[in-house]
């Protein structure tokens, strides 16, 4: 034999080997699930179905609140845009994705503010580093929304009044204070604790999450 | 033009033709693409292809067969160029040919009395038997135009000269072969049963459903159970399909349509469905009593609808019949795994071609003694 063939003798009832008793258990139990999808499905009451799908269009799931998702613009008090084009956003883009050109302030407190705005979101790699390089809360990526499709390449290019659109004011206190504005504002002392960085008592980001072992992220 | 000549015989049979491929066949076939995949998603916890739609009619996405269709119909008819050109033609043809054939046999409803079409409970004097041919050879004829079949999947395998579709080719003449031994020895006891192989004289003697004082005019499933079941393996393995789907083998050689696409590929895809449907509809035939459903619901309709209305009835319930059978292979196609390549051959010669066998021969015996 050209083959080697191994032989293996697996012990089983005549039911087992007849295959029929395990055939008929697993017809009841597609047959089952189908009888309550479709009656459910057809009588209207999905609920009642075990159906996991999404339709999607009409029905959305909505994205985890640390989902980073369509780029926006934040407004200051006063509705101009929060930007003081700094350009450390374009700076840290691993995909060059946005062009700033700033101009000179009409506000004297701050020096530059940006005249043209672009980010392209069909080169946008979704990193976050921009949001995260960001010193003053301008740029933001929590809305919960990804780019949407076009039919042409330039309309996936989004300018600073589009930006801006979805923009909100931001509870971060306006730029132009200084370095620890918040002991400013709050009249904490002014020296901080040695060693951290953030003054005891304040936020300092999210909670971690506890992930236990194994079970990925 | 007179009951009995020529002329009449002859336009009944090709409006029985039309009427079975054009009004019942092919519309079947084609819901059943898309209920395949509906019924598989209700099974698996999906909802499945609901989108479909021609304006407003939207009908849970059944219009779903017609863009398919339309899509096969703008797809690109490719050829390859070491093909075999004319068989690569011939062999969607070969594979969904026989299965129109095969319809030819079926008997789907009561004979049409012919001049006393509005009389109810008539006794026919000049019956048209709704079944295109009464052949005497029936199940025989059955077997030959279905093993045919093997041919559109052998010449696809060749011709496309690919080796995964030569492959696929071979697997399914091996198998197919393989189970028309099975297939025929099931049928056998049938025929020992009934004494005939003409399915419109076998449908017309289950006239009960189950009798224990005349045991011999109730329903196939009740005098040849281990017939009916050996028969519906290799009915579902003469269709290839799973769990004896390894001439396709999706994950490892696609199969003897690899090469194809557009219409052609359609062909493919609607002469497996137009497969499930004649063979739903032998098996109702030979074990669930053809169009018969009772001696209490046939005598109570026909004493009362005239024979228009009665026959109309009949065909309607014997469609419920097939329909009903052909979810039930689709049940059967989404629930049960594949076999492997030997583990099919080992099934079929030494597994079920003995047991039929042995069933033959018991029933034979049983005959005998019943007789005695």
């Amino acid at each position: 034999m050209a083959v080697g063939v191994k032989v293996v003798n697996r012990p089983g009832s005549l039911a087992q080997q007849a295959y029929l008793p395990a055939i008929a258990e697993g017809l009841g139990v597609t047959f089952r699930h189908f009888v309550k999808n479709f009656f459910g499905n057809v009588t209207g009451m999905r609920k009642k179905t075990d159906i996991v799908t999404i339709e999607y269009p009409e029905e959305k799931i909505k994205y985890p609140p640390r989902n980073r998702g369509l780029h926006r613009l934040m407004l200051r008090d006063d509705g101009q845009v929060r930007c003081v084009a700094c350009m450390m956003c374009p700076t840290v883009c691993p995909a060059h994705c946005i062009t700033i050109v700033p101009e000179e302030a009409p506000d004297g407190r701050i020096e530059k503010r940006p005249k043209i705005f672009e980010i392209d979101e069909l080169r946008c790699v979704v990193c976050g580093l921009c949001a995260e390089a960001c010193p003053c809360d301008a740029i933001r990526m929590d809305t919960l929304d990804h780019a949407k499709p076009t039919t042409r390449r330039a309309d996936g290019i989004l300018d600073k009044e589009e930006l801006m659109s979805r923009g909100t004011t931001s509870t971060a206190i306006q730029g132009g204070v200084g370095a620890f504005w918040r002991e400013k504002v709050e009249g904490v002392p002014q020296t901080p604790p040695s060693g951290d960085v953030f003054p005891a008592g304040l936020p300092t980001g999210p909670t971690p999450v506890t992930r236990e072992p194994g079970k990925g992220s | 033009m007179d009951y009995g000549s020529i002329g009449f015989q002859a336009v009944a049979a090709i409006i029985k033709i039309a009427f079975m491929i054009l009004g019942f066949l092919m519309p079947l076939a084609s819901i059943l693409t898309w209920m395949e995949r509906r019924q598989s998603s209700m099974m698996q916890d999906r909802l499945g292809p609901n989108r479909a739609n021609i304006g407003p009619i939207k009908m849970w996405g059944i219009t779903h067969f017609m863009a398919d269709a339309l899509k096969f119909l703008f797809k690109e008819d490719y050829v390859p160029s070491k093909a075999h050109k004319f068989l690569f033609m011939w062999a969607p043809i070969m594979a969904m040919a026989p299965a129109l054939i095969v319809a030819a046999i079926i008997p789907f409803g009561p004979p049409l009395c012919w001049g006393e079409l509005f009389q109810a409970g008539a006794v026919c004097s000049q019956p048209i038997p709704l079944q295109i041919a009464r052949l005497d050879i029936g199940l025989l004829f059955y077997f030959a135009i279905a093993s045919l079949s093997v041919y559109g999947a052998t010449l696809a395998g060749w011709a496309s000269h690919n080796k995964w579709s030569m492959m696929g080719g071979l697997r399914a003449t091996s198998q197919m072969m393989s189970y028309e031994v099975t297939m025929g020895m099931a049928v056998l006891g049938s025929f020992l049963v009934f004494g005939t192989l003409e399915p419109g004289a076998i449908a017309d003697a289950q006239t009960r459903i189950l009798s224990f004082s005349h045991f011999q005019t109730s329903w196939g499933i009740f005098s040849q159970p281990l017939g009916f079941i050996l028969f519906l393996t290799a009915a579902i393995a003469e269709t290839k399909r799973t769990p004896f789907d390894i001439p396709e083998g999706e994950p490892e050689i696609i199969g003897y349509f690899v090469e194809y696409s557009g219409l052609r590929f359609g062909m493919f895809f609607l002469g497996e469905f137009l497969e499930i449907v004649t063979s739903s509809a032998i098996m109702i035939t030979i074990f669930f009593g053809g169009w018969h459903w009772g001696s209490w619901l046939d005598n109570t309709l026909q004493a009362h609808l005239p024979n228009i209305a009665f026959v109309l009835v009949m065909f309607a319930l014997w469609t419920v019949k097939v329909f009903a059978f052909c979810a039930f292979q689709l049940l059967i196609r989404w629930s049960l795994p594949r076999f492997r390549s030997d583990q099919l051959m080992r099934l079929g010669w030494q597994r079920l071609l003995p047991i039929s066998i042995a069933n033959v021969v018991a029933t034979a015996l049983i005959i005998l003694w019943a007789q005695s």
